[in-house]
Parts: structure tokens; C-alpha cells; sequence
């Protein structure tokens, strides 16, 4: 297996943590920039060499960034495709890096914080993943990297029209700051449909957890800036936060009328989401995103005796198919993948219960553990 | 009185805009006003990326179907129907050579075809720059919100002047 790959398999992103600033609502920040290399054609109208020639002068700029030092490059067709797909659900890459065609790489660090994908839509694509609502915190560590890159890479960029990207979308700042946010609270009050209504007319998107094109999954929804011409980066920040706070104000008014006048039953629902998760034999993966969700709701409410924040937003990634695949070591049916599934979260609740939340080992693993797949 | 955008027609839409913490009066034709969409961003819900780049290669850009169609980027090749099928653009030089068409495509996603906001190339007072623009336009959008608009075109002149003073020492101004 590819060591960048491996190394991850076996640890929590530390945008998972759950330790971030309202984290309990918001599970991530995350922040985009798109550029890309003066003088070259684009991606889809570019020959193999142009690419090769990104690919290394790529390469050689970030190898000369002491900051991303430990960070690691994988050549996406060195990857097999449960492993581009593991890339995929660990949000370090898009769905269309998933078809490794020639070079197109991922950078990640250690803690996955700051991430570049060569050669997708656009020449680079620099993404830091940072856990809660960190807006600010997150645009400033990305934009410095982005300085540091621009003093050995020249940008394509047009006064006119900002920073030039592959598709018109994006060009401008070439920002796209996005959060991921749990709404239960306004899912089960059925009022989720008209705030995000509103969230979309105030020129922001709104996407599933896994971001373009996929569904709403879990109460978590992505939202998005969708203008990156004609504003700078901190009124597009600005937006995004004011925005995201009034949703959060919605989201606390309706859990304050669910804990008025639902708390038995949503306590019930919650009881019995953990039970599930725990004695579950068989669990598909849409379902364990639904019992995780209930759960974390639960821990939103202060409701006693639930895992950690840290290990249900573990296993939101951990428990996806190409996880749970590498993690056997072998492919799966998905039939064989929901046993394997509901066995590895059998056991992660088991271990939060006795508080040992120390991290996964592999010797631990169901059906004694699977080593050694290089 | 004659439209703001086209200078052609005859404007018979007006109305403030406030954008970029600057408040605008705008007097268009109506075929400009429902380019800007009037407020912005008009945002489809469910439409993938690349059909709303299809409907709007042809119904917001001019002649797209037509000759614009044929028109061909000289820099790489691209085709501008290619574009408005796939809605990837394929070189820097398509910005130049699809400029017509891709104006309205740019004001109806973005409300805007003018970039502002950073510029690759660091100097050492950069930072200090940023902040300080940073600052003037907070108390300008609060100029504004309190309709103060003296105080507001006061602050305007001095993010000019910084603007110009950046643009002067190489830094890339955007204004």
C-alpha cells in the first residue's frame, strides 16, 4: 500500500477532532484556492508534457516550503482506486481525481490541515481542512502558503479578472470557502428547506456532505460562496460568516423547541441510534451515517453516556467503503463490507465506553487484523 | 437618459446597488437590468454546472449558437462551442479571445467582471497594506449602513489613493 495512504488509515484527521470552535455544530472549515501556471494551457486543453511540467515544477516549489516539509506527494496512478477513493472520503480530493489518469498527484500533510490537488480542473488546487468554524484562521494560513508558492511559481493572473481558472466560475480570488454544518434540530422541525432556500439567495450553495453532486446525507449540509469575481477574499468571508451565524441561530431556536416539547422522544431516538451502533451486526453505510448523526445530535444536547465528538466524526470518514476495504485489507462485496462495517463500529463504541479513547490499533482490528498489503 | 452598461438603449431601470461597500445608483435598459439579474447572483438549485454553463453559452452570451460559436482561442485551440459544452476554458488567452461572450456569462454567475481583491507577488509592506484596506473598508461599509454617505466617499478616496499607491509600487492594483 502507498505509505502516504497507509500512515492515514490508521489516524484521525485532525479536522475530525471535534476540537474546533463550535464544532458540535460545525464538523469542518474548509477552504479552497484555485490557480494556475503562467504561460501553460489549461488542464483539459493541455498535452502531456505541459502536465509533466506542472507535476515537477509543482513538486520542486513546495520542496522548497520548509512549513510543508513533512508533507508527502502521491502520484494518483501510482494509487489503486480504493485508494484514490479513501483520498476521496477523507475530502482531499474531488470525485474526478478519483480516475487516476497521468500526472495528477495529491500533496497532504500529516494532519491533513493544508492539501493540493495537481493538475484536477486547474494546474492547483491548495485546501486547508480545519475542524469547526474557523473561517479567518484558516483563509490566513492558506493565503500564506499561497504566498510562499508565488514567490516560485508564476500565477496566470489578469488585473482585469484576478487569478485565471479553467472554469469561470472560479475566477477572481479562485476562492471557495465551504462548511460543513449538522442541522438536526431544523431537519426534524421541518424548517431546513426554507433556511437553506434563503442561504441560496443570498448567492451562496448548498451541497451534500461529500460536496458538487452529492447528496444530503446525515443532516450535514456544505455551504458554499459562489461568487469569486468582484469581491475580495474577506467580504466573501465575511458573508460566509454572517451567514453561517444565522443559521446556527435557527438551528439553536429549533433544538430549543425540540428540547421544549420533543425531549422524551428525541432522547428515545437518540438511545436507541447509540444502541444500534453498537449492537448492529449488519450496518450499510447510509445508515451508519443516519445513527452517527442521531448520536451527535445527542452529544449537541449534553445527553450523558454517548462517545466522543472525536469518534463520531471518526467514523463518519473511517467507516466509508474504501476505508473500510483497505482497512480489511482485501475488496468486498457490500454485503461483506456492512458486516465488516457494523463489526469495526461494534468495537469503536465499545472502546469509548470503557473511555479508553486511545488511538486505533491495527492488531484490534475485526477478524484479527490485517497486515502487511504494501 | 441612456443606459449605464450598453450606452445604447434607453434606461428605464433604476435602482441603488450596493456593492463592494459602494453605494451605485444604476440606470439600465431592461435588457441589461435582467443580465445583472438585478440582484447579483441568480442561483438555480439543482442544475449541474455544466448545463447552466450550456443554457447560458447560448442564451446569455451573444450568437453563441452562430458564428461566435466557430470563433476559435488562437492560443490553444479551444473552440468556443467546445466551451459552452464542457464549460472548461482551455488557456489563459480564452478570456481574451471569448471576452464578448463570456462578460454577461461572468455578470450573470459572479454580478461582476472586474476582479478585486489579492494579487500574486508579496512586498514587505504588503501585509500592512492589506490590513489597513481591510480596516478603511469595514468603516466604509459601516459609512454606508448608516448612510453616511460624505464620510462614505471620503473613505472611497483614500482605498483609491492606497489602490493607486500599490498599483505604482508594482504590487498589482486592482482598481
Amino acid at each position: 500500500m502507498n505509505r502516504a495512504v497507509s500512515g492515514m488509515l490508521d489516524s484521525t484527521a485532525s479536522w475530525l477532532e471535534g476540537t474546533g470552535p463550535l464544532a458540535d455544530t460545525i464538523l469542518s472549515t474548509r477552504i479552497r484556492l484555485a490557480r494556475n501556471l503562467k504561460g501553460i494551457r489549461f488542464v483539459p486543453q493541455a498535452g502531456d508534457e505541459e502536465l509533466r511540467g506542472v507535476l515537477h515544477r509543482v513538486q520542486s516549489a513546495v520542496g522548497g516550503i520548509p512549513d510543508l516539509k513533512p508533507g508527502m506527494f502521491s502520484d494518483m496512478e501510482g494509487l489503486n482506486l480504493l485508494e484514490r477513493q479513501l483520498l476521496f472520503e477523507r475530502h482531499l480530493v474531488s470525485h474526478d481525481m478519483t480516475v487516476g489518469s497521468p500526472h495528477r498527484a495529491v500533496f497532504v500533510t500529516p494532519d491533513e490541515v493544508t492539501s493540493f490537488m495537481i493538475n484536477e480542473e486547474d494546474h492547483l488546487r491548495l485546501q486547508t481542512l480545519a475542524s469547526g468554524f474557523q473561517l479567518t484562521e484558516s483563509y490566513e494560513r492558506l493565503n500564506g502558503i499561497d504566498d510562499l508558492l508565488a514567490e516560485r511559481l508564476e500565477f496566470s493572473f489578469s488585473s482585469d479578472l484576478g487569478y485565471l481558472t479553467s472554469c469561470p466560475t472560479n475566477v477572481g480570488t479562485g476562492l471557495r470557502a465551504s462548511v460543513l454544518i449538522h442541522l438536526p434540530s431544523l431537519v426534524l422541525t421541518k424548517k431546513i428547506r426554507k433556511v437553506l432556500s434563503g442561504v441560496t439567495h443570498v448567492g451562496l450553495s448548498v451541497r451534500g456532505f461529500w460536496g458538487e453532486g452529492s447528496d444530503v446525507v446525515g443532516n450535514f449540509f456544505q455551504i458554499s460562496n459562489q461568487v469569486t469575481l468582484g469581491e475580495r477574499e474577506s467580504q466573501t468571508l465575511r458573508n460566509l460568516d454572517r451567514v453561517i451565524r444565522q443559521v446556527l441561530d435557527y438551528e439553536d431556536k429549533a433544538r430549543d423547541i425540540l428540547q421544549r416539547e420533543a425531549m422524551p422522544e428525541i432522547e428515545d431516538k437518540i438511545g436507541r441510534s447509540y444502541g444500534s451502533l453498537c449492537h448492529a451486526r449488519i450496518l450499510a453505510s447510509q445508515e451508519m451515517i443516519g445513527l452517527l448523526s442521531a448520536v451527535r445530535f445527542g452529544i449537541t444536547l449534553g445527553v450523558k453516556e454517548l462517545p466522543s465528538l472525536k469518534a463520531v466524526n471518526d467514523l463518519l470518514i473511517s467507516g466509508q467503503p474504501a476505508h473500510v476495504q483497505l482497512h480489511a485489507g482485501r475488496e468486498m462485496s457490500s454485503a461483506e463490507r456492512n458486516r465488516y462495517r457494523a463489526t469495526l463500529v461494534r468495537e469503536r463504541m465499545k472502546r469509548e465506553s470503557e473511555g479508553a479513547s486511545k488511538p486505533r490499533r491495527r492488531g484490534k482490528s475485526p477478524e484479527g487484523g490485517i497486515h502487511g498489503h504494501a | 437618459m441612456k443606459c449605464q452598461v450598453c450606452e445604447q438603449a434607453e434606461a428605464s431601470v433604476h435602482f441603488k446597488e450596493i456593492r463592494n461597500d459602494e453605494v451605485k445608483e444604476l440606470h439600465l435598459c431592461e435588457r441589461c437590468a435582467q443580465e445583472k439579474g438585478f440582484h447579483s447572483v441568480v442561483q438555480s438549485d439543482k442544475m449541474s454546472l455544466a448545463s447552466q454553463f450550456q443554457w447560458m453559452a447560448e442564451n446569455v452570451a451573444p450568437n453563441a449558437g452562430g458564428a461566435a460559436g466557430q470563433v476559435i482561442c488562437s492560443e490553444c485551440g479551444l473552440r468556443y462551442s467546445h466551451f459552452a459544452r464542457t464549460g472548461r476554458l482551455g488557456c489563459a488567452g480564452c478570456y481574451r479571445t471569448f471576452q464578448l461572450q463570456l462578460h454577461p456569462i461572468l455578470r450573470r454567475v459572479h454580478g461582476a467582471t472586474r476582479h478585486v481583491g489579492k494579487a500574486p507577488g508579496v512586498d514587505g509592506q504588503r501585509l500592512e497594506w492589506r490590513e489597513q484596506m481591510q480596516r478603511l473598508h469595514d468603516e466604509l461599509e459601516d459609512a454606508v449602513r448608516k448612510e453616511a454617505y460624505e464620510k462614505a466617499a471620503e473613505l472611497r478616496d483614500r482605498i483609491r489613493h492606497l489602490e493607486r499607491e500599490m498599483s505604482g509600487a508594482g504590487g498589482g492594483g486592482t482598481s
